[in-house]
């Protein structure tokens, strides 16, 4: 599964550099995209020091790791959110037959490489971040438990959002809200947003579990909404239920769909 | 043709344009609500700052929240995010040839299709989004029936500005074949320099200023401005028309360049 998903992934990144030009051009567009909301951060902090009681390195930090985690996310398996274009123009059936599983060659399809630029952002960000705060050595740890989470955490809200375009053919933006929606709450500290949203984000749709949660192990932080100390280690654990659910969810859809016919 | 046969042909395609994108109500709905969402995420970040600093910008809390939803609420219509005009694809399958022979202008022709579409999209993708803001966080509701009617003005000349943008961008697909790039960093200088990520008046020192004189300005933050009752109506409106003359102007020029060169081309 992963031979065939790295010979696809190959496949796609030879077909992007046949136009170098273009490939070049998308690749500093995404950094600059990214680096727009970088741009916000900045200018939200000429006007004030702190934000929600987090300072910018702080702030930076947290937007860094899920930066990262969101664009390898993306870069790895966001290809699966055009699930509904090919249920519509019936090419979904072509993946059915053929001996690959469809989802590695929905998570390949139109692999774009250069989605790799936001990618090398987030890591910037994060490592800028870190130089800037003093992390103790022993907590150093969390942090590349954290980002691989992350990057399970996004994924299987990317799976579940297609998963629910075999119902929703039409709706392909409702997936949009998931997946942008939770990479830009992640890159805020939760502490901006109501006791009840992050709740919902801790308890429901766990994406606290990103880089919040163990973000304030490693920044020594306590937690502004008061929830329990241990939740901070549970991100394998979150991301570990989010892909199973998120699994059972694509093979339900896959079990129950039915072809246009066309 | 004669001068009110014209008139009926732009106001023909104004309606075809509604019609078009009436046609993907599903989807449109969809893109409501997910600019409710972000409207939300916007609110709460606007709040811990206005909390931080009240009054920042001249602006209250109150504002602040209103201007999250109202922002949202124009990706649709003003199409912030770039595109909405087929001409991009019409460049590259060589249908514009088509298109510039028309006893019609192009320019025009778009302009109405983008005008029905965008009072469609105002009415599935911009109402959702500010009755959610209103329910959730309570946003200001001017009561006077004079402010809205200038922030309907407003809106709509950010409509004609957007497009006037647009569509240099668009024709200019003519001279770069591959529009991705040009799409890419018209969104990016348009969601920046409007004041959809953060109000304009939070920008620090030059870079407002700036940010304030730059055409972007006349979709987001203008219409919000006098929504809001922040800006002298005269002053918003004539930034405003400025823009549109000027982006409109240059779209002309650009067209009548396009002309030529598809004639050089051979169509």
């Amino acid at each position: 599964m992963v031979r065939t998903y790295v010979l696809l992934v190959w496949t796609w990144t030879r077909a992007a550099a046949q136009y170098p030009l273009s490939f070049t051009l998308m690749t500093l567009g995404g950094m600059v995209l990214g680096g727009l909301d970088v741009a916000v951060i900045w200018v939200i902090f000429t006007n004030t020091t702190t934000l929600g009681g987090f300072g910018l390195s702080e702030v930076m930090f947290l937007y860094g790791a899920a930066c990262l985690s969101f664009a390898t996310a993306d870069l790895l398996f966001g290809n699966v959110d055009r699930i509904s274009q090919h249920i519509r123009a019936g090419t979904f059936d072509t993946m059915l037959i053929r001996p690959v599983s469809p989802f590695v060659q929905m998570a390949t399809d139109r692999f774009v490489p250069y989605r790799a630029g936001r990618v090398v952002q987030g890591a910037v960000i994060l490592a800028i971040a870190l130089s800037h705060l003093d992390v103790p050595g022993d907590r150093v740890w969390m942090i590349p438990v954290m980002v691989l989470s992350g990057i399970v955490i996004f994924t299987a809200v990317w799976v579940l959002g297609s998963a629910v375009q075999f119902l929703l053919t039409d709706a392909p933006d409702l997936t949009n809200s998931l997946t942008s929606g939770g990479a830009t709450l992640t890159q805020y500290p939760l502490s901006v947003y109501s006791a009840d949203l992050v709740r919902g984000v801790t308890f429901v749709l766990p994406l606290a579990f990103v880089n919040w949660q163990p973000g304030l192990y490693v920044l020594g932080r306590e937690d502004p909404s008061g929830l329990p100390y241990w939740l901070r280690f549970l991100s394998p654990a979150a991301a570990a239920a989010m892909a199973l659910v998120a699994a059972l969810a694509w093979r339900t859809g896959i079990r129950h769909y039915r072809s246009t016919g066309s | 043709m004669g001068r009110c046969s014209t008139f009926a042909l732009y106001l023909r395609l104004v309606w075809y344009g509604f019609r078009k994108h009436a046609a993907y109500r599903a989807a449109a709905v969809a893109g409501a609500f997910t600019n409710t969402v972000f409207g939300v995420l916007r609110a709460y970040v606007l709040i811990a700052l206005w909390t931080a600093r009240p009054g920042l910008g001249g602006y209250d809390l109150t504002d602040a929240v209103t201007f999250s939803f109202l922002s949202q609420a124009y990706i649709g219509p003003m199409q912030v995010f770039g595109g909405g005009l087929d001409i991009p694809q019409r460049i590259r399958s060589g249908d514009i040839a088509l298109d510039l022979v028309r006893p019609a202008s192009l320019q025009l022709w778009n302009l109405s299709e983008d005008l029905g579409r965008a009072a469609c999209l105002f009415l599935i993708r911009s109402v959702v989004p500010v009755v959610a803001g209103a329910l959730l966080f309570g946003i200001l509701l001017p009561d006077d029936v004079v402010t809205w009617a200038a922030f309907l003005t407003s809106f709509v000349l950010g409509v004609v500005v957007s497009f006037g943008w647009r569509y240099l961008v668009a024709v200019a697909t003519c001279w770069v074949i591959d529009d991705r790039g040009l799409s890419v960093m018209s969104m990016i200088l348009t969601t920046f320099f409007s004041g959809l990520m953060v109000p304009l008046v939070i920008f620090p020192g030059g870079l407002g200023t700036l940010a304030r004189a730059l055409p972007w300005a006349a979709m987001v933050q203008v219409p919000t401005d006098v929504y809001l009752g922040k800006t002298s109506l005269v002053d918003a409106l004539a930034f405003q028309v400025s823009w549109a003359v000027v982006l409109l102007g240059a779209g002309a020029a650009v067209t009548a360049a396009a002309r030529r060169k598809v004639v050089i081309q051979g169509g």
